[in-house]
């Protein structure tokens, strides 16, 4: 019992991680209908960000302060905001008329640019870094329950970010506008709405969460290494499938979903090394059974 | 139309340039970093130097055991040419790096036999991948030797290729002996590299032994090297209440493990096998890797009159980096690929490969080794417990 309540925490903490990179996937599908391939890839970047970060940090804010830690979690997701912005500019904008195939592929190859980019010597190189402790790193221990600060800080923070994106986009006129792109992008225009702008905003928004969800991820398993962001960013991937594509919520409740069913499965004795299988082997269940997700709707192609 | 005729144009320069450059490039890729490659296509070993390859991890996640073995490598491959090289000949080596990835050793091994048209390669040190360069080696007849690959399929690949280092089935078992008799453990949990030769040949053997030792498992769980989160399987194990951990992984994952391990509670001592040894796995693994023990080939107390020497030069040659097992058995393949070349009287293959086949307590680094019937050398293991941040030497098992 108390193995099945640990494997629940466990699952939690993963899974949050999952939901914090799945919702720049879903935000930047439900304003363009294009999945960004190098989603995972700027979850890569924000992990660095923060170990680079850290030491001049640390030379102002004593290290290992909540303070610090906050400090570097809040400057890497400005600086992978802004290179959200940059790629986007670069690499999407100029085919933004294109058919929508052009530009996934586009985003493939803006992914292995970046993923073996840092893999040179003279960029991050290929050998794993030890990342630093931000944060105190204490562990409570409830009667057999094992609860780390850095997962209690994960998924916490997983919560406040969300919320803080809900009100973002429910709330404020820049929400409005993104979910008036992603209605309808002509009218939009017409309506007034700076359609560049409010893209550009979204890569921006999504980068950041996928740099605050770098941190944390690093945070929990101390080393970081430049092709960290392929298989957690296409299990991200997997998990904004699972909620629904475009639909904010779905991918919070598809990353925790994957997170806690993967940790299952690693912890089963026989199929723990097929855990990524089973991950993969839901989103193919998903798309033949509900290619719309739990929480999506059913939707009509118009031609 | 206009499509058509830029193909057309494309391939009659790519003919034009194949023909001008000789076509020997062949197989194309990164080149590698460390040695110069200069690529002489044409005539083999004539002039006065003896061209050795060596493939190595020097970048990528087992990048530290690819250092230590070249760095040990290329110190021999200097002594030897300062001492006035093999027969009269200077030894050149030309390195390679294989970037810690499955297939990149079969293109690079076909490069250094292809392009550079050595006379022997060493490496590398990952089981996985020199089982993906020995059949190439062994269809070109180009005695290969392994200086820590130790899975028993590397030599079984053909009578071409060697290793200086004992294997798994030794390994593993001087492990259980020491899990059963030293440790006195009556229940083990096995965790596996379920992607690595190394990994689940070592588990394999280290089972059979633990077993006949009387010993129960109490639960054996595999992962995916490369994975960052392995706490759902070490929460598994945990409940199982093992007396120790068997974890013969590499060491990037192994530190992981080792801090999970510790965040979880599971405070039993965790056991591996050479895979264990690089300085990252304390860099990264931190107090929480203390305690811990591994099998391996070598310690610097060992004091041999061999290895007392090696140390010292090594030291000097390396910015007073003490040399670990990794960084020996790469010396020692180049002391026996040197001693060979000396026995055959030359490089060529077929009486190369015989010689090495016929090494016979020969003194390394490492320990004194005879080749056996399987083309592996014999010798004894040393098991290393994590102290301070440092290992300390515990036993010498022969085998």
């Amino acid at each position: 019992m108390t193995d099945q309540l640990q494997q629940l925490i466990n699952g939690l903490a993963l899974g949050s991680i999952y939901a914090l990179i799945a919702l720049g996937y879903t935000m930047v599908y439900g304003v363009l209908r294009f999945i960004n391939f190098a989603h995972g890839d700027v979850f890569m970047l924000g992990a660095f960000a923060g170990y680079f970060l850290a030491e001049p940090v640390a030379k102002v804010i004593p290290p290992q302060s909540y303070l610090g830690g906050i400090v570097v979690l809040m400057l890497a997701m400005l600086i992978c905001a802004l290179l959200g912005v940059v790629i986007e500019f670069l690499a999407y904008r100029p085919l933004r008329k294109r058919p929508k195939l052009t530009v996934l592929i586009t985003a493939i190859g803006v992914s292995l640019f970046i993923e073996y980019t840092c893999q040179h010597k003279k960029v991050f190189g290929a050998s794993p870094r030890v990342f630093p402790e931000l944060i105190p790193n204490t562990t409570w221990e409830l009667g057999g329950l094992v609860i780390g600060s850095a997962q209690v800080i994960v998924l916490v923070t997983t919560i406040l970010l969300m919320i803080a994106l809900t009100f973002i986009v429910q709330r404020t006129k820049i929400g409005t506008a993104m979910r008036a792109v992603a209605f309808n992008p002509q009218a939009a225009a017409l309506m007034g709405v700076n359609v560049n702008h409010v893209i550009s905003f979204t890569f921006g928004l999504g980068s950041a969460l996928a740099a605050a969800a770098g941190i944390l991820f690093a945070m929990n398993y101390a080393s970081i290494d430049p092709l960290m962001g392929v298989q957690t960013g296409l299990k991200a991937f997997v998990a904004a499938v699972l909620g629904g594509i475009g639909n904010l919520p779905g991918a919070a409740l598809g990353g925790l979903l994957l997170g806690v069913v993967e940790t299952f499965a690693g912890g089963m004795k026989g199929i723990s090394n097929y855990r990524d299988a089973i991950a993969f082997g839901i989103l193919i269940l998903i798309l033949m059974f509900r290619p719309s997700g739990l929480l999506g709707k059913q939707q009509t192609e118009k031609v | 139309m206009k499509l058509a005729r830029l193909i057309y144009a494309n391939s009659l320069f790519c003919l034009l340039a194949a023909l001008l450059v000789g076509c020997g490039q062949g197989t194309g890729g990164g080149s590698g970093a460390g040695g110069g490659t200069g690529s002489s296509s044409s005539g083999s070993n004539s002039g006065g130097e003896i061209k050795v390859g060596e493939f190595a991890s020097l970048t990528g996640k087992e990048a530290t055991f690819g250092i230590s073995s070249h760095e040990g490598t290329l110190l021999a491959v200097e002594e030897i040419n300062a001492a006035g090289g093999i027969l009269g000949k200077q030894v050149k080596l030309i390195t390679e790096d294989t970037q810690s990835k499955p297939g990149e050793s079969a293109t690079v091994v076909n490069k250094l036999i292809a392009r550079d048209s050595v006379i022997a390669v060493l490496g590398e040190v990952a089981s996985s991948r020199s089982m993906e360069a020995a059949p190439i080696c062994q269809k070109n007849k180009i005695p290969m030797i392994s200086p820590s690959s130790t899975n028993p399929k590397v030599t079984e690949s053909g009578d071409y290729v060697f290793r200086v280092c004992f294997i798994d089935p030794f390994q593993g078992t001087v492990m259980a002996n020491f899990a059963t008799s030293t440790l006195k453990a009556k229940k083990v949990a096995i965790f596996t590299d379920a992607k690595s030769d190394y990994s689940k040949g070592l588990a394999k053997f280290f089972k059979e032994k633990y077993l006949a030792n009387g010993g129960t498992i109490s639960s054996e769980l595999d992962y995916n090297g490369g994975d960052k989160d392995f706490k759902a399987q070490l929460t598994t194990i945990r409940g199982g209440s093992p007396d120790a951990v068997f974890v013969p992984g590499y060491y990037t994952d192994v530190a992981l493990i080792c801090i999970q391990a510790k965040q979880l509670g599971l405070n039993v001592p965790l056991l591996g096998g050479d895979g264990w040894e690089s300085e990252k796995l304390t860099e990264i693994g931190k107090d929480s890797v203390e305690g811990h023990y591994f099998s391996t080939h070598y310690h610097p107390e060992v004091g041999t009159e061999i290895s007392k020497k090696f140390l010292e030069n090594y030291k000097k040659r390396f910015n007073g980096k003490i040399p670990d097992a990794l960084a020996a058995n790469g010396y020692d393949s180049m002391l026996m690929l040197a001693d060979g070349i000396k026995r055959a009287g030359g490089t060529d293959s077929a009486k190369l490969r015989d010689a090495l086949a016929a090494t016979k307590d020969l003194t390394l680094v490492t320990g004194v080794i005879t080749i056996n019937q399987q083309r592996d050398a014999d010798k004894s293991a040393v098991i290393l417990q994590i102290k301070n941040g440092g290992y300390k030497f515990l036993e010498s098992i022969k085998p």
